[in-house]
């Protein structure tokens, strides 16, 4: 836009508009928390609306993640490789996804939790919200990062926090193995058919937490250097 | 001789008119450059940054824009190869032809450079207009190779200043008091540099002869005494004691805006030293020439006339009253990425290298300078993005100026031919 070529020498920062989609796509995966009450509860109405809920979300992340990609040309120089942002953007956008996916499966099929798998499941879900919350306060530190420069002290913050997101998704490993547990005793006095989505949606709950830890892998990899 | 001594006095005062028009453009224009980056950063206000501006381009222009201007007015036409009357024309044609070519360009929307304008229309109308030996080919080396180096030199510069900032303040356990330890050695390193430059090359004129060992000692007295002000001025910045770990790098961010304040008034005066020679170059040489009644040896030789940088400076600082403060406004509004940490560094090392460059006389961009410097932060990873697609307009400003300065002047020249000889 300007031609003056000081001022157009000032790119668009992407790290915003970063912090803004991983806020935007945690939102969505923080959703998944009252939708489990809601489907324990069976109250199928609030399921729905919790459901477009993050649906809208969702879209919304996709549209943040549009918009930082197209403010990212090839002439832009960064101080962190581009081709790592981008993955760390698509990283983070596939935890909305997956958020917004398990929601999808379980309204369509109006799902029931058997009452002995409800707690678990629950703390089970409420953990992997945390790990994505925990890749949120990461993401945050970000601008920080930046403002020292990729000092040490900062990035070792960061690194901080990273290992508390990873412990974080090993409690969701163990307790997704609980549940998978837990369902196995009870599987054969289910229909067979419920049971196979069961174990799905345990699989995409334990995803949500798997690609939040991603999102710290990939913030590691962009402050290592 | 007959076309001196019949119009000579109305040839001086339109050089005069037309120097002092190019200097206004100056002021209205490239002065934006050098202050919007302390306005950006929000170190000053605009009001702020107005008065910095012409104070100090004030300064830079009269006290230490001689040897600029001595290159330009004699240092690449050879004098030997032409007449006097040759001389003035062509001079005067320079000015117009640059003149018109920054009024189309501004209205176009090109981004052009005017220090590479005027060199390109007074080696236009000396090469082409006169005869391609009037020109001194071997001084025109140096100031193209300048043009390379101050930007990849103010770059190095910024990248040196900003990892030494980020070792001694930002990277430790207690970044404020550290920042407020070492931030007026920066403050005196910036007095030092600019006062060294003047008073070894700049002064002459105004005067004042000093030996080298007292303009050194000299330097470092004016840099002792910008580094007690700046304590002063640091004392106001406090650090608020419920703060958190962003509004702490936010009071480390404030020691550096006013560091800034001290650098701004550097980049000013380092701007007014080597851009008023664009715009009172060629007058110079006119006004040599005429006031020793049209003998061209004789006006080469002579020094550059005290009177000649104040019409210049004077042009800019209206310039910059009449124009300029509303380019600056714009141009800190698309700037706000720099942070003041950031920007002290780039404008220092601008700062340094331009007036380094007006000290031996190069005619340098202020603004290619500065987006060297820039990069160098950039390269330290100190700036989210930048754009590096501005290196390539950068040189199609090269490729594009020179020529069209060039011809420019070839055609008024024919035409100021055609009406006085």
């Amino acid at each position: 836009m300007s031609i003056n070529p000081f001022v157009s020498l000032f790119g668009r920062s992407p790290i915003g508009p970063m912090q803004q989609h991983i806020a935007k796509a945690h939102e969505c995966a923080s959703n998944l928390v009252p939708f489990f009450q809601a489907v324990i509860a069976e109250d199928w109405a609030r399921v729905e609306l919790v459901q477009q809920e993050m649906s809208r979300l969702e879209k919304e992340a996709d549209k943040l993640k549009r918009n930082v990609r197209i403010h990212l040309p090839k002439s832009l120089f960064l101080p962190v490789p581009r081709s790592d942002l981008l993955e760390l953007l698509s990283v983070q956008d596939k935890v909305a996804n997956r958020a917004k996916d398990i929601a999808g499966l379980m309204l369509g099929r109006q799902m029931v939790i058997p009452q002995p798998l409800q707690p678990m499941i629950l703390a089970f879900v409420q953990r992997s919200v945390d790990a994505s919350e925990q890749a949120l306060t990461a993401m945050n530190e970000l601008d920080e990062i930046l403002e020292t420069g990729f000092g040490n002290r900062e990035v070792n913050r960061v690194t901080a926090m990273i290992e508390v997101l990873e412990d974080i998704e090993h409690d969701t490993d163990r307790m997704q193995i609980e549940v998978r547990r837990t369902l196995f005793k009870l599987e054969k006095d289910l229909p067979p058919v419920d049971v196979m989505f069961l174990y799905t949606i345990i699989e995409w709950i334990g995803d949500v937490a798997d690609r939040a830890e991603r999102i710290g892998n990939r913030l590691e990899q962009l402050l290592a250097r | 001789m007959s076309l001196l001594t019949d119009y000579g006095l109305i040839l001086l005062v339109l050089a005069c008119l037309f120097g002092f028009f190019m200097a206004w453009g100056v002021g209205a224009n490239d002065v934006a450059n050098a202050m919007g980056t302390s306005v950006g950063s929000r170190a000053l206000t605009i009001k702020q940054a107005i008065v910095v501006a012409m104070v100090f381009e004030f300064c830079g222009a009269y006290l230490a824009g001689g040897e600029v201007t001595e290159t330009i007015k004699n240092g690449i036409v050879d004098i030997d190869v032409m007449t006097a009357d040759l001389l003035v024309l062509g001079m005067m044609s320079a000015l117009l032809a640059s003149g018109t070519w920054l009024l189309i360009a501004t209205n176009k929307g090109w981004p052009v450079s005017t220090t590479h304008t005027i060199i390109g229309a007074v080696v236009g109308f000396a090469a082409f207009g006169v005869s391609f030996d009037a020109v001194h080919w071997s001084a025109i080396l140096p100031i193209m190779a300048s043009w390379v180096v101050t930007p990849f030199l103010s770059g190095v510069l910024a990248f040196g200043l900003f990892v030494s900032v980020q070792k001694l303040i930002i990277n430790t356990d207690h970044p404020f008091e550290n920042a407020k330890r070492y931030v007026p050695f920066y403050m005196f390193l910036t007095g030092f540099m600019v006062a060294l430059m003047t008073i070894s090359k700049g002064l002459k004129h105004v005067g004042l002869n000093i030996n080298s060992e007292q303009s050194f000692l000299l330097a470092i007295g004016v840099g002792i005494l910008v580094m007690l002000l700046g304590i002063f001025l640091l004392r106001r910045v406090q650090i608020a004691p419920d703060a958190n770990r962003s509004t702490y790098f936010a009071s480390v961010e404030k020691v550096f805006a006013t560091l800034m304040i001290f650098t701004a008034c550097s980049m000013a005066f380092a701007h007014g030293a080597n851009d008023v020679a664009n715009a009172v170059g060629p007058l110079a040489a006119i006004a040599g020439v005429i006031q020793n009644n049209g003998v061209a040896e004789l006006g080469t030789k002579s020094a550059v006339p005290a009177w000649v940088l104040l019409l210049g400076a004077v042009g800019i600082v209206i310039g910059l009253a009449t124009y300029g403060y509303k380019v600056i406004a714009t141009v800190g509004r698309g700037i706000t990425e720099l942070t003041p940490s950031r920007g002290f560094a780039a404008e220092l090392a601008t700062a340094s290298t331009v007036v380094g460059a007006s000290a031996i006389g190069l005619p340098v961009s202020t603004t290619h300078t500065l987006v060297g410097a820039v990069l160098g932060i950039g390269l330290a990873r100190g700036i989210s993005a930048l754009n590096l697609r501005v290196i390539g307009s950068i040189f199609m400003s090269w490729a594009i100026t020179l020529p069209a300065g060039a011809f420019l002047a070839i055609v008024f020249f024919s035409i100021l031919k055609l009406i006085f000889l």
